[in-house]
């Protein structure tokens, strides 16, 4: 566990010192497009760290100067497979918003979908030995959590605390200051898989960057297309993307759930690659031009043209209805569907006061979707987009960068973890050494 | 019909920049590499090719004879060229004195003189009180002076004469005593300090009704003044005040014809105590009437 401390805070002082140099980019990898924006820190709350969130969440202090997409490569279910291909797209990525920005940028904060997400809930009580809270029983308690056995090969990547409670008040967001006799706190965590990790880090390195933070995709996603009160009461938001679908699940502002579908719209595309005898990129076309989910009568008439360059006459000419289509997506839209619904129900999700779901992510743009969703997911859907930060491109608006901008609000005012509180002062050998003195005291 | 284009669906042309590309860019976009090769490698590239150009000496030698070249055609131009010398305000013998002094050879540039040290060698003239020295439009170099005016004479311990302005200043030297019998004679060590002078002219103010008789002013001890007359009379004055005791004696003088009679000296260092010296012989001539009249009245 000091070991994860370690790599968690050499983390978070990088990014301190980014911040402190004003620029720092970030990167989201994903199965369909690698997105890089480059953040300036230079707005009115750079420096009122001290005084908690700023104005706008945080957003106030920082202006994208640079962003560029590229089509990705060597990337498959969020996972990085080829690395060479995937530090190739990488470094596309950096150099168009390098040059955008006009500066150079040394650290970078990156997300991801894949890596098979696992959520832990956690929770851990002391006895207070002065009846007020201090920061260290807040570190003592945090400690104290049991942590499960997450098996080999896997590591923490959130780990935020919940919710605190002392003696039988609960719902405590600071407890530091109150009066009780045993705080007790419940702690979320995410552990992923550290072969995925070392992967991306291996590429970054290769890119001369420095990884200054990591994130999950369903993570950073639910605090770019959730407001504030739907992460207040209690949501999901599903981020649809090219190779993964995650979901997480919000209540009071604190991500209690995350999970990965490992199926997404690249599934949909070959399945239409497949079904209509076209080629994936022609696939991807037909499916975001002409795809939906819900059939009409008049869909039985509007002909698509298939197209196709063998020379066969017959084969190029080929035409295909629009509900044809829609009947080879729908299955699969419905498979996703489902699979996130299975998740949130193991999840206990029915069990939150608001069951709001939010849909975004690429394969979010799917005509019809929403009306598909609510009937497998509950009646309050809606389709979400990532919350406008300043200086963003308009092409980077759409819901499929809800990733990258939940990165941005993420890099400006992370939340609190597990690895941003003292370690628990009972660690210390100066500690041990002033317990022996007080023996010697009292014994003598 | 089919029109041939760009098949809509092709992925757009994404290529990845190699390693060394992405280095380069990230190196230009660094400030320093950035100021390196837009400030620093352009000026030492100027700079190495200027010493390269200079190191030869050929090529310094040449430039700075095209330079002098230059200068010389602009200073050399009629518009800054002096013709003459003009002086005003001299004496016939006091401007002969400083045309010689002048070093220059006419026509001469303006640029090629040094007006201030000109001044200040006119300056050094014992004639002069002040000069001015300035180059006239038309090249005239033309020299304003301020000429001494001698107030007195002074006669030397070796007999020369030197002509004294009112602050003591010596003019001119004096060949004969004839050549300026307007202005009046002193005698004496320290007759050249200001104070000294301004005293002398108002002992010659006061004695004008002794005009005729006087001979001259002799300094004693540089500190007072003793009047001489003809006939080796001397009326010795005090230090303060020499004017006033000398109008004491012209008032006696006039009253009772003092000065017309043999006396040596009239002593009037202490104001308030006057004692007169008779002549030698004037002495033995005041006892033998002296000792006629009491025979004449005992016999």
């Amino acid at each position: 566990m000091t070991d994860l401390y370690e790599n968690q805070r050499a983390m978070r002082r990088m990014r301190k010192q980014a911040m402190d140099r004003g620029v720092i980019a970030i990167l989201d990898v994903g199965t369909s497009k690698i997105a890089c924006l480059v953040l300036r820190f230079d707005g009115p709350g750079r420096f009122r760290e001290a005084d908690g969130v700023g104005s706008l969440a945080g957003q106030s202090s920082f202006r994208v100067i640079g962003a560029a997409t590229t089509r990705s490569r060597g990337v498959s279910f969020g996972e990085i497979d080829t690395m060479q291909e995937t530090e190739r797209a990488i470094r596309t990525a950096v150099q168009a918003a390098q040059k955008m920005a006009g500066v150079r940028v040394d650290h970078v904060i990156a997300a991801f979908a894949g890596a098979r997400p696992r959520s832990y809930g956690l929770d851990g009580a002391i006895e207070l030995a002065d009846s007020t809270v201090s920061e260290a029983d807040v570190a003592r308690v945090l400690a104290s959590c049991v942590v499960p056995d997450f098996g080999q090969g896997r590591q923490a990547l959130h780990a935020h605390p919940v919710n605190f409670a002392i003696d039988h008040r609960s719902g405590l967001i600071d407890p530091r200051g109150q009066i009780g006799n045993r705080l007790a706190a419940d702690m979320h965590l995410l552990t992923i898989e550290t072969s995925v990790v070392q992967n991306l880090l291996y590429c970054i390195k290769r890119c001369d960057l420095e990884l200054a933070g990591l994130a999950s995709s369903a993570y950073v996603s639910g605090l770019s297309a959730l407001v504030e009160d739907e992460q207040e009461l209690g949501s999901a938001c599903i981020d649809m993307g090219g190779g993964a679908t995650t979901l997480s699940v919000f209540i009071k502002k604190h991500m209690i759930y995350a999970d990965s579908v490992r199926l997404g719209g690249d599934h949909i595309t070959r399945d239409i690659s497949q079904g209509l005898q076209v080629s994936p990129q022609k696939a991807e076309w037909i499916k975001t031009r002409h795809g939906g989910v819900v059939a009409t009568g008049m869909d039985d008439r509007e002909m698509i043209p298939l197209g196709g360059e063998t020379g066969d006459w017959e084969h190029d000419q080929r035409r295909v209805s629009r509900s044809e289509l829609i009947g080879i997506m729908r299955p699969r839209v419905e498979e996703i569907l489902e699979e996130v619904r299975v998740r949130l129900d193991a999840a206990g999700f029915d069990h939150l006061p608001s069951q709001k779901i939010v849909l975004t992510g690429g394969g979010s743009q799917i005509l019809g979707l929403d009306e598909l969703a609510s009937r497998i997911l509950g009646q309050q859907v809606r389709l979400g987009r990532p919350l406008r930060v300043q200086g963003l491109p308009q092409a980077a608006t759409g819901p499929a960068f809800s990733t990258a901008v939940g990165l941005c609000l993420y890099s400006a005012s992370p939340q609190d973890e597990w690895w941003d509180f003292d370690i628990p002062a009972d660690t210390y050998p100066a500690r041990s050494f002033k317990r022996a003195m007080k023996w010697f005291r009292d014994n003598w | 019909m089919r029109k041939v284009k760009a098949p809509a669906d092709a992925p757009r042309r994404d290529p990845a920049p190699s390693r060394v590309a992405y280095r380069l860019e990230r190196m230009w976009l660094t400030p320093f590499y950035r100021r390196l090769f837009r400030v620093g490698l352009p000026c030492a590239a100027v700079a190495l090719a200027v010493t390269w150009y200079f190191s030869d000496e050929g090529r310094r030698s040449q430039i700075t004879d095209a330079i002098a070249e230059a200068r010389r055609s602009v200073e050399e131009r009629p518009e800054f060229m002096v013709k003459m010398l003009a002086v005003e305000g001299a004496s016939e013998e006091l401007s002969g004195d400083i045309r010689a002094l002048v070093p220059y050879e006419f026509p001469l540039s303006s640029f090629d003189m040094d007006l201030d040290a000109t001044r200040e060698a006119i300056e050094q003239l014992d004639a002069v009180a002040g000069a001015h020295v300035r180059i006239r439009p038309g090249g005239v170099l033309l020299v304003e002076i301020e000429e001494r005016i001698p107030v007195l004479v002074w006669r030397k311990r070796d007999g020369t004469l030197l002509l004294l302005d009112d602050t003591g200043h010596p003019v001119a030297p004096l060949i004969s005593r004839g050549l300026r019998p307007d202005l009046p004679l002193v005698v004496g060590r320290g007759s050249d300090t200001p104070a000294a002078v301004a005293e002398a002219r108002a002992i010659y103010a006061a004695a004008t009704p002794l005009a005729g008789r006087l001979r001259g002013l002799v300094r004693r001890g540089e500190r007072r003044w003793d009047l001489v007359l003809d006939r080796d009379q001397v009326i010795q004055l005090p230090e303060t005040a020499p004017a006033a005791a000398l109008e004491r004696v012209i008032a006696l003088d006039e009253a009772e014809d003092m000065l017309g009679r043999d006396l040596a000296v009239i002593d009037m260092r202490i104001p308030g105590r006057p004692t007169l010296r008779m002549a030698p012989g004037a002495v033995e001539e005041f006892r033998r009437i002296k000792s006629l009249e009491i025979g004449g009245s005992n016999g």
